[in-house]
């Protein structure tokens, strides 16, 4: 195939598919996670990106000090990092309820600047590898191109954990009362239910898909500071572009705009950094509410 | 009591002319002095980061309007700025100018794209377009990358002012500061700014009014893209380059961090937050990566405990408006 001067070959288009496909599963936990703490608690948690590195680090230190390994990680990680957004809800974020929103954005932006300064103080900027696991060492050999058995498994639990997700918002008891408390907290209070609780939970629940997304990045991207700073303005655009009200909505648009920008790497290269705000300003102009999106 | 209530209001705002005046000959008397007391490259890099504070303050103060990516109008004014000084050899003014034009068509086109969405939509809106510039910016060939646009001449202002003698170029930094700021507080006290604080308080009622409100908010949009890149264009002057940090995510954050500290929805509030947050990047240099984290912890601070920002507070409890 020959597009814009430059030959593709078939190995390149799948690589850069897979990779999209990789991309794409980071971006769908983490506006997936971004989306459930926004129709709680009503803010943007721009902390998200730190507590995705977080959890990184937590597998990283998990395997280095007290030798559990991945596997544990992929467990112990979003319950240590997830537990440490309940607190900063509670510590913090509670303190800020009948306000303008904007100031839960300020504080979130705030925390987000202590956790990265205080990772790159002490490790620098550079990162620290994180190896595959052994039984997920390989790759399946499909006939058109080779799969690194790591990859597979990322696209395959990312999907799984949100699969799981919406259905436990969309399908369960629990779902339904977050629901109700999100459209009238106090009637749902009314009833008996900890809506205060309800809403720590949420927040660490919210986080702690951050630090499982962090998890099965460590051994793709290096173990780094930056790393959650690099990705955060995409995962907003890839928010935007879903729009806030649907859960659904925001898991299909991150592995559909990973799979895009990995297109565009293959196809034009230069703009693959850009494509998915361009694509935002687009589906702004067409639909100022986000494609899956409810009017405000 | 219909007396009272006719002569009070009237009363107040004369106060606050008063206070307001002498609020800004004291400035202009600090700004005059200040060279003899501190490093005069300080000052002016201090006046550019104000003005700059001031355009964001535009936004938060009077039309709520949370930008979080305000940066790219500060770096992509300096850019084209310090490209036109040094390649096109053009004289600083018409330099700054066209950076200022730059700015403006982009806060045209991503003002109007995001100026329909509000509070937090808004704010991530700007935050995407801000890294998407940034990402032009790095591929871009006329920005030169990591390096960026490195010794940009100073040159003669309309052929004669020489900005290459620091003293002169102290006075035009000052000049270009002063001018600005009173272009935002007269945007801000006219009948523009009234209807502005209107949509603020309550924009179905403004709309039933009938303000087209969506263009009123486009305006100080722009108008503020126009102050932040002319802050951002004097800078490229005063530094001799512009480079990546000025558009890059850092400094969007910190000139929220300068008003918050200052005072949102105050005259002063940003340029005080703005001589703050500089300092303490001067004077802290040394610690690293510690001035981020203290960075974070004064945001934290303030919006949990400090809302208002120091002007703010000041002018509550000499029940003033500054």
């Amino acid at each position: 195939m020959n597009l814009f001067g430059h030959t593709i070959t078939m190995p390149e288009l799948f690589g850069q598919l897979l990779i999209g496909l990789i991309n794409g599963s980071f971006y769908a936990l983490l506006s997936l996670g971004l989306a459930v703490i926004f129709g709680m608690l009503d803010i943007v948690n721009f902390a998200h990106g730190a507590f995705y590195m977080m959890g990184a680090f937590a597998a990283y230190f998990l395997l280095q000090y007290t030798g559990l390994n991945y596997w544990w990680a992929l467990i112990l990680s979003p319950l240590i990092i997830g537990a440490v957004g309940a607190i900063v809800e509670r510590l913090f974020l509670k303190r800020l309820a009948g306000f303008d929103p904007l100031y839960g954005l300020l504080l979130t932006f705030g925390l987000a600047l202590i956790i990265q300064g205080l990772f790159q103080n002490y490790f620098g900027a550079s990162g620290m590898p994180y190896a595959i696991p052994k039984q997920l060492t390989g790759a399946y050999n499909l006939g058109f191109m080779f799969l690194p058995v790591y990859r597979g498994w990322v696209i395959l639990a990312s999907a799984a954990v949100c699969f799981a997700t919406w259905l436990i918002i969309e399908r369960t008891k629990l779902g339904a009362y977050l629901r109700a408390a999100t459209e009238n907290p106090t009637m749902v209070r009314a009833f008996g239910i900890n809506v205060p609780r309800m809403v720590t939970l949420t927040y660490g629940f919210g986080v702690a898909l951050a630090a499982f997304a962090g998890v099965l990045a460590a051994p793709i991207t290096q173990v780094r500071p930056g790393m959650g700073a690099d990705i955060i303005a995409v995962v907003f655009a890839v928010v935007v572009i879903g729009g806030m009200g649907s859960i659904l909505g925001s898991i299909l648009t991150g592995f559909v705009l990973g799979v895009v920008e990995g297109l565009t790497k293959v196809f034009y290269p230069e703009a693959s950094n850009t494509v998915v705000f361009v694509i935002m300003a687009i589906v702004l102009l067409i639909r100022p509410t986000g494609l899956f999106g409810r009017a405000a | 009591m219909d007396i009272e209530a006719s002569i009070t209001p009237s009363d107040t705002m004369s106060q606050d002319r008063r206070v307001g005046a002498i609020a800004f000959v004291v400035m202009v008397a600090l700004i005059a002095i200040a060279p003899f007391f501190a490093y005069p490259f300080f000052i002016m890099q201090a006046m550019c980061f104000a003005l700059f504070a001031c355009a964001f303050n535009l936004l938060i103060g009077y039309a709520n309007l949370l930008s979080l990516g305000h940066a790219m109008f500060l770096g992509l004014a300096a850019y084209v700025c310090a490209h036109a000084a040094k390649v096109w050899g053009l004289e600083p003014v018409s330099a700054i100018a066209l950076g200022v034009a730059a700015s403006a068509a982009l806060g045209f086109v991503t003002g109007a794209l995001a100026i329909r969405s509000a509070g937090i939509y808004f704010a991530m809106i700007t935050v995407a377009f801000s890294q998407m510039v940034f990402f032009v910016c790095v591929e871009a060939p006329f920005t030169h990358g990591e390096d960026g646009i490195q010794g940009v001449p100073q040159g003669k202002a309309l052929g004669f002012i020489d900005l290459s003698n620091p003293w002169i170029l102290y006075i035009f930094v000052s000049v270009v500061f002063l001018f600005g700021f009173l272009v935002v507080q007269r945007a801000v006290n006219s009948p523009f700014g009234e209807i502005l604080k209107a949509i603020r308080e309550n924009e179905p009622r403004a709309i039933s009014l009938g303000y087209r409100t969506l263009q009123y908010k486009l305006a100080a949009f722009v108008l503020s893209a126009v102050i932040a890149g002319l802050a951002g264009a004097t800078k490229a002057l005063v530094s001799q380059n512009a480079s990546l940090t000025d558009v890059s995510f850092s400094t969007s954050g910190e000139v929220v961090l300068m008003t918050l500290v200052g005072g949102m929805g105050t005259f002063y509030g940003p340029v005080i937050g703005a001589l703050i947050v500089v300092s303490m990047q001067n004077y802290l240099a040394q610690f690293g990566e510690w001035v981020t984290v203290i960075q974070g912890m004064v945001f934290v601070a303030c919006v949990l405990a400090f809302r208002r920002g120091i002007v703010g507070e000041l002018a509550a409890l000499a029940k003033i408006s500054l």
